[in-house]
């Protein structure tokens, strides 16, 4: 059975409440906090926000702990993260060219409007190619590491794989918070949680962004300027058809139309999932966005999703 | 029809037709203004006391170096006002003559102070400045630490001393890349250069870094392209650093960086071995260079400088995949760098220019810093979503 699944937004103060707030009195709900890294034990605050028994996954630490147990493997996952590293900034300087094409495209006064608009969506199929591509490539490395390194048979990963199976199964609910996205979709592989999701899963900012088939990486207001909004692999899968954007208000230039339009035709048919502080996001049962979820639609506006 | 609101006057003028125009209404004057005083683009700087002459002293290209004060009737205040552009930061000094006597002095009215080598200067900050907060210690923010080693150098016929910052959470198990930092006590003195890092690191703007300071012994020949320099720092530390340390160990995780000759002694060791090194971050770089003739203004310390920016120019090459260069437009140095950037960019490097507006000085390049190391080494920032 699927599980229900609610995203929310950061803050989730009150959000969380209402996602959790039917369950039992005594059901017990896992946590994870491994996007917080070091920090991942400091979650007093979250337990009682959760306001049932709770246990933490403790993801990070495990994951910490099979590195230093098992020496090997946790040098051929550095190597390998290098490699995948390496393959970011390949895609990156490419997806600088094609990103900057479509916006002048896009921006371009002089040509007539049906001409610019099919030359913008030649523009976009080259991004959204280069998106799939590197997508996939991404995925290949991965499955060729796991093929070679076979992690599910390494005591160390096989034995904490194990046991977080055994709580998960003892859960009514699994709550998953923020922080370092990557960190989070890496822990949330290893361990395998996805086969093992219990029957509510809430998830909120970074949490929420590693339960979709697609996380992307965005942040327009960086130091040095302007970020380009990149694919950075695969989530857990478990909401299809979403890009998650937390914090969409703080981290995207959503006054710029013209960006706002190419980010969301480029995931198209995806829906870019605007999750502002505080929002709740209940997904039906088959995985799908309420009527008033808000969206990015293809005209750059903000949105709900049966106005989009 | 409304017409516009007449412009506020000045407060020196204000005071100007103060009457009486006494001691005690300067006084007051002085209590309530903070000097220099910064009324938008306007700025007065101020002295008070008996003078057969005051000067402002300053290093802004563009501006007389020495600029006479007027004194306000009736009374023993001294006044100049000077326009500045927004955002700007101005270190001045006052000279003050009395009959034969020339007394040079930090403003005694203004208790803002820059601070370098070679001493102290006043400090105006135009309308807008701000001292960028990450400049200053946070307290939550984890602090890396710093650690001193020796590396013996052939090439330098000496033990070198360098200052090493390890970033907070450092672990042996994982891999970070690397920064080599001309004039290193200067930039951990003048330049806060610790605690930004600590900051922009703990802010995920910059990426956890292994920074190493070096230690000049003669930097006039050190940094003005040295051979044995260079070698020390291919051959001897990076290597060196590389075995004891978990580094990436691949140019794009090595980084050179340096201001005024540090950035020529960068660029010369990029020089001198095209793909070490991804990338370089050159903060008003001394690139003085000769489109004909010798006559460079430099003084002989500059020559072997002018010979090798020369050379450069005459054959510009790819040395490092991304430059990152920084300059003050108040800088005698700005048209030598703005000159350098066409120069980069025609090798194919990817080059960032970023301009103050400031002169040559610490706070300049401190304030330079997160812009630089955010774009060659990025942090986490674009990961997290809390």
């Amino acid at each position: 059975m699927s599980p229900r699944i609610t995203l929310l937004g950061p803050q989730p103060r009150s959000s969380l409440r209402r996602a959790l707030g039917d369950l039992d009195p005594e059901a017990l709900v896992s946590t994870v906090t491994a996007g917080w890294q070091e920090r991942e034990v400091d979650d007093a605050e979250l337990r009682e926000l959760v306001g049932l028994r709770t246990v933490n996954l403790s993801l990070h630490a495990r994951m910490q702990s099979v590195y230093d147990e098992d020496r090997e493997y946790a040098h051929a996952e550095r190597e390998h993260e290098a490699a995948l590293a390496e393959l970011r900034q390949l895609y990156l300087v490419q997806l600088d060219h094609a990103l900057s094409a479509a916006y002048d495209v896009a921006r371009g006064s002089d040509a007539r409007p049906r001409l610019r608009e099919r030359a913008l969506t030649d523009s976009l199929r080259v991004v959204a190619l280069l998106d799939a591509q590197h997508m996939q490539r991404v995925s290949d490395f991965q499955q060729a590491f796991y093929d070679a390194w076979l992690p599910q048979e390494r005591p160390a990963v096989a034995r904490n794989r194990d046991e977080i199976q055994s709580v998960l199964e003892g859960s009514s609910a699994l709550a998953i918070a923020g922080g370092h996205v990557g960190e989070l979709a890496r822990v949330l592989h290893l361990f395998h949680v996805a086969p093992h999701l219990p029957a509510r899963v809430v998830a909120w900012s970074a949490g929420a962004m590693a339960l979709t088939e697609r996380v992307v990486l965005f942040h327009d207001f960086v130091p040095h300027g302007v970020a380009h909004t990149e694919v950075y692999g695969r989530g857990i899968g478990v909401v299809p058809g979403v890009v998650a954007l937390p914090h969409a208000r703080r981290r995207l230039r959503v006054g710029d139309q013209i960006r706002m339009s190419v980010l969301s035709r480029r995931f198209a048919p995806a829906r870019c999932l605007v999750l502002d502080d505080a929002t709740r996001v209940p997904l039906d049962e088959a995985g799908g966005l309420p009527p008033d979820a808000r969206v990015l639609d293809h005209d750059g506006h903000i949105a709900s999703v049966e106005a989009a | 029809m409304t017409s516009p609101a007449p412009k506020r006057k000045l407060a020196i003028n204000r005071l100007r037709d103060r009457k009486p125009l006494d001691h005690a209404a300067v006084d007051r004057f002085l209590a309530r203004n903070e000097v220099p005083i910064v009324e938008g683009a306007r700025c007065t700087f101020l002295f008070r006391g008996d003078a057969d002459e005051v000067l402002l002293a300053q290093r802004v290209v563009g501006l007389p170096e020495q600029m006479p004060m007027r004194k306000l009737r009736g009374t023993d205040l001294w006044y100049l006002v000077l326009e500045l552009p927004e955002g700007s930061r101005v270190n001045y000094q006052l000279e003050v003559r009395r009959g034969e006597h020339v007394e040079r002095l930090n403003d005694p009215l203004n208790p803002k102070l820059s601070y370098s080598p070679v001493g102290t200067s006043s400090v105006c900050f135009g309308h807008g400045y701000q001292t960028p907060e990450w400049t200053g210690p946070d307290p939550v923010a984890r602090q890396g630490s710093l650690e001193h080693i020796e590396v013996p150098s052939r090439a330098l016929r000496r033990d070198c001393p360098v200052t090493l910052y390890l970033p907070a959470r450092f672990r042996r198990t994982s891999t970070y890349p690397l920064l080599v930092v001309h004039d290193g006590p200067d930039f951990l003195q003048y330049a806060a250069a610790k605690t930004v890092l600590d900051n922009l690191i703990d802010r995920f703007e910059v990426a956890e870094t292994i920074v190493a300071f070096l230690h000049p012994k003669d930097r006039l020949t050190e940094y003005t392209n040295s051979t044995a320099h260079s070698r020390f720092l291919t051959q001897e530390l990076v290597p060196r650093l590389e075995t004891t340390l978990p580094l990436m160990g691949r140019p794009s995780g090595r980084c050179l960086m340096g201001s005024s000759l540090g950035g020529v002694a960068s660029l010369s060791a990029a020089v001198r071995s095209p793909g070490t090194y991804g990338s370089l971050i050159l903060m008003s770089g001394s690139f003085v260079f000769t489109d004909i003739g010798n006559d460079h203004g430099g003084g002989p310390v500059f020559d072997p400088v002018v010979k090798f920016v020369n050379r450069y120019r005459a054959g510009p090459a790819r040395v490092a995949d991304r430059v990152f260069m920084s300059c003050g437009v108040y800088e005698p140095l700005i048209a030598p760098n703005r000159s350098m950037v066409p120069t980069f960019e025609s090798t194919g490097m990817s080059t960032r220019f970023v301009e103050t507006r400031d002169g040559h000085t610490w706070e300049n390049w401190r304030d330079t810093l997160r812009d630089a190391l955010s774009w060659v080494y990025p942090g986490a920032q674009k990961f997290v979503y809390e």
